[in-house]
């Protein structure tokens, strides 16, 4: 028997056991964003037996990669063939896997521009709650034939079905780029980032922090080349560039990281997103703006509810990322109908809620 | 002579009952005026734009408000009435074919542009507004809405939603589930609920992703936030002319291999050019075997780029022929034929039946080859223009609806490419839909696990499975009668079908 089926056979007899033991399963790739959500729970079920690239062609701008693949490794066979996943995953630390950046979802600078994750997943085969195997989507382009599962697969945090293998596609890597600052106050640069968004400019990402706009153009070298002209901030040398955009993609920017004693005093990281157009908040602390304003991290003292209250009232939600305390919830809640339609989903996929309790709500 | 009425007479009477009172109950709720249940009120909605598929509604309602569409719903789930949405009747794949026991219920009344925003580049409108609206509503902001299905002068923004409608330009811009951020709602229990949000993601699972494209079968939308983009500065077309098929479809693959996203390309062949060409003489090389229509749209500078690339992979794939767009008004030009391409074909057949099936790009010869060879096999016509970027392809079989025997064989004919391109690793529909049309090929494409997750899902928005049941999902029966039958044709469904 091929060694991945062999694997796929070891996770069904998990599974099975798990249902009859009334077990929990906590899956992990690399385990690197278990800080991140509510904390996992339940037996470990690893996913490093199931690796590795089973299709990849160039000129369909697809790949098709086993869940516990470790995410630099497709970064390099994409990079071989001058080729990027355009949504910029992030890499908290070394080790994180393809099932990995579907399950949580998150797309890193380039997002507003290019699009998430979840725009780039064509196809999914996965294992629910009775062990069966079961595959969605497919390695083409456009596919309408049934629901959309392996999208809503995207960001699910592994409550629906362990992911075993995933259909991407994939864009050639921008011609040319350059990343000019601006010295601007928040409220001017939000304004200034309206304005460019209405414009055909080749915008790939902005941020602002601490009286700083950023903003990244990539795309035909005279379009970039134009644009810059247009824009006329400062350009930033290209290796700084890189990793001013990389210290955000992969939270490795100080900002992201409170200290242990920080975090003690009460310090949180929280992710809000918002429509891009939401007025600068009012809340205490520091913060990083990202996606033209549809993504704000915030550095506070302030108390959860006030977070989320203000995220509430400009239209969006807010993610507890960071925290000594997690009790008021890692993620906003959802109202009613949709919390019902999440526990009858839950049901439809793993109708013994074995796979990760907790993880997203604590109900499911 | 009995006293007993025969069963049709006795079906028909029933009928007439449950009609009187479901309508009687909606009368409590809504406006006389917005229920129709006489024969010639109903009958305008007894297909869509599958015409070979026909059932009369039992109850046509057409309600004005959210509230009268609430109150609807829960009449309907208090006397378990089917409901079917339906936006402008366009679907191509009888999505939106009445239940004749159930209620259709018409949004054409939700016509109303909500809001344009040009600082978050967002429109939100009621669902009854015309894809093509939007773009207008945008346009003196200078953005527009991307997603353009051929039908975008009359189909609407929720019935683009049900199906995740693509489109020409839906290579470069995504279909509908990449343009669209929220869709306001009622379940099947007459509730509101929004998916998505404003921002560019919501919390918890993502129900938006699976809502899109669901047929109307999880939730009835009402209100549609579409992202907008700006308009590009300019756009030019390449029309390549190619001495065979197989040059042509090659030269779609390294296109898209040379790292270009074009804005669109379209491929056609031989016959369908002459159809076109006859139909609005846009001047097309009628020497080729077949033609592709490539476009590059942006800024002057990318434009420029893009172009210069796309020759240079075009001539190198052996296009005989070059010619690019010089104006805006020779663009158009280009694109008339085919853009009007099917109404074309309505000249040439009396009838034509349109399949939408996607492949991998790298065997869209391979499947062009195959069709011309299902063409004598069948002893039917058939012309083919299509999303060829996408590998999303449109072959129209010409047949005579008339001739009850060149309607089996044209649905045979059909059923024979949807199987071919499932084989080369496809799918059966690309951008119209499963509907009624392809229920059958549903059963070739999933595993009965995978029909029956399905399923689940359904029964989690909809536990009564009362919107538009029937659609999408085959029952185990019909895929047990379908499988007997292509064995009775000498044809196994897969059974080695490639999973994992």
């Amino acid at each position: 028997m091929p060694a991945q089926d062999t694997a796929i056979a070891r996770l069904v007899d998990h599974i099975e056991s798990a249902r009859a033991r009334g077990a929990a399963l906590a899956i992990y790739g690399g385990g690197t964003k278990s800080f991140y959500g509510e904390p996992p729970r339940g037996e470990p079920v690893r996913l490093s037996e199931l690796t590795g690239v089973s299709s990849y062609e160039p000129s369909e701008l697809v790949v098709t990669a086993r869940a516990g693949t470790p995410l630099r490794e497709l970064e390099s066979v994409l990079a071989e063939k001058g080729q990027c996943l355009p949504f910029e995953p992030p890499r908290f630390s070394t080790g994180g896997t393809v099932g990995g950046m579907v399950a949580a979802g998150i797309s890193g600078p380039s997002r507003a521009a290019l699009g998430s994750v979840r725009d780039y997943v064509l196809g999914v085969t996965l294992l629910n709650g009775r062990g069966e195997l079961v595959t969605f989507g497919g390695q083409v382009m456009k596919n309408v034939a049934g629901y959309d599962v392996s999208r809503l697969m995207v960001g699910s945090w592994g409550v629906l079905g362990i992911l075993c293998e995933v259909s991407l596609k994939v864009l050639a890597a921008r011609p040319a780029a350059a990343t000019l600052r601006f010295d601007r106050d928040e409220s001017d640069a939000l304004a200034e980032l309206a304005r460019w968004r209405a414009l055909p400019l080749p915008v790939h990402s902005t941020a602002w922090h601490e009286g700083r706009l950023y903003v990244r153009l990539a795309g035909a070298r005279a379009a970039v080349q134009s644009a810059c002209d247009q824009l006329a901030g400062a350009e930033l040398a290209a290796a700084e560039a890189d990793a001013w955009w990389e210290s955000l993609r992969d939270h490795t920017h100080p900002f992201f990281k409170p200290a242990e004693s920080e975090l003690a005093m009460g310090e949180c990281l929280w992710r809000i997103s918002v429509p891009a157009t939401a007025a600068a908040f009012d809340l205490s602390g520091r913060h990083l703006v990202e996606w033209g304003g549809a993504q704000r991290w915030w550095r506070t003292r302030a108390p959860a509810e006030a977070v989320r209250r203000a995220a509430d009232r400009a239209g969006g939600h807010a993610t507890l990322v960071r925290a000594a305390d997690k009790s008021p919830g890692a993620f906003s809640r959802v109202p009613e109908p949709l919390l019902r339609i999440h526990r009858s989903l839950k049901d439809a996929f793993d109708p013994d809620r074995i796979f990760n309790p907790g993880r997203l709500y604590a109900d499911l | 002579m009995s006293l007993t009425a025969s069963p049709d007479e006795s079906n028909a009477a029933q009928h007439n009952v449950r009609q009187a009172e479901v309508s009687a109950a909606l009368a409590r709720v809504l406006p006389r005026s917005a229920i129709l249940t006489r024969r010639e009120e109903t009958a305008p909605y007894e297909c869509d734009g599958l015409t070979a598929f026909r059932a009369t509604p039992m109850i046509v309602v057409l309600p004005e408000t959210e509230t009268e569409l609430a109150a609807t719903l829960r009449v309907c789930r208090e006397l378990g009435v089917p409901v079917v949405a339906r936006g402008a009747g366009t679907g191509l794949s009888g999505g939106a074919l009445p239940h004749r026991a159930g209620v259709t219920l018409s949004l054409a009344k939700f016509n109303k542009i909500v809001k344009v925003d040009p600082r978050s580049c967002t429109a939100t409108v009621q669902c009854g507004v015309r894809n093509l609206a939007i773009s207008e509503a945008a346009a003196p902001y200078g953005l527009y809405y991307a997603p353009d299905p051929s039908s975008q002068i009359a189909c609407t923004i929720g019935g683009n939603v049900a199906e995740n409608s693509g489109g020409v330009h839906c290579l470069k811009y995504g279909m509908t589930l990449h343009n669209v951020l929220r869709v306001r709602g009622f379940t099947a229990l007459g509730e509101p609920v929004e998916f998505g949000s404003e921002a560019l993601d919501a919390a918890g699972l993502d129900l938006l992703a699976i809502v899109i494209g669901s047929e109307g079968m999880l939730a009835i939308t009402t209100e549609v936030t579409v992202k907008l983009v700006p308009k590009p500065e300019l756009a030019r077309c390449i029309i390549a002319s190619f001495p065979t098929i197989e040059s042509a479809g090659n030269a779609v693959a390294n296109v898209i291999a040379c790292g270009i996203i074009p804005a669109g390309l379209e491929l056609m062949d031989r016959r369908m050019t002459e159809v076109a060409e006859n139909f609005v003489h846009a001047g097309y090389d009628l020497s080729a075997a077949a033609l592709l229509l490539c476009e590059s749209d942006g800024t002057p500078e990318e434009v420029e780029e893009e172009i210069a690339a796309m020759t240079q992979v075009l001539t190198e794939s052996g296009a005989s022929r070059i010619e690019v767009s010089r104006d805006e008004a020779q663009r158009l030009k280009f694109w008339s034929g085919r853009k009007s391409a099917f109404p074309a074909s309505g000249g040439i057949s009396p009838d034509y039946m349109c399949m939408d099936s996607t492949i991998p790009r790298r065997h869209l010869a391979r499947m062009l080859l195959a069709i011309q060879a299902m063409e004598v096999k069948h002893g039917l016509r058939c012309v083919n223009v299509f999303h060829a970027g996408d590998g999303n392809l449109h072959p129209l079989i010409l047949f005579d609806a008339n001739d009850p025997e060149q309607f089996k064989r044209c649905e045979r004919f059909g059923a024979d490419i949807l199987e071919a391109s499932l084989e080369l690793g496809g799918t059966v529909t690309g951008e119209h839909g499963v509907g009624v049309e392809k229920l059958n090929s549903m059963c070739v494409q999933f595993s009965q696990a995978e029909r029956e997750q399905f399923l689940a899902i359904k029964r989690a928005f909809d536990p009564e499975e009362l919107l538009n049941p029937g659609k999408v999902i085959p029952t185990l029966a019909r895929c047990a009668e379908y499988g007997r039958m292509l064995i009775h044709r000498g044809m196994l469904p897969f059974p080695d079908l490639p999973r994992f």
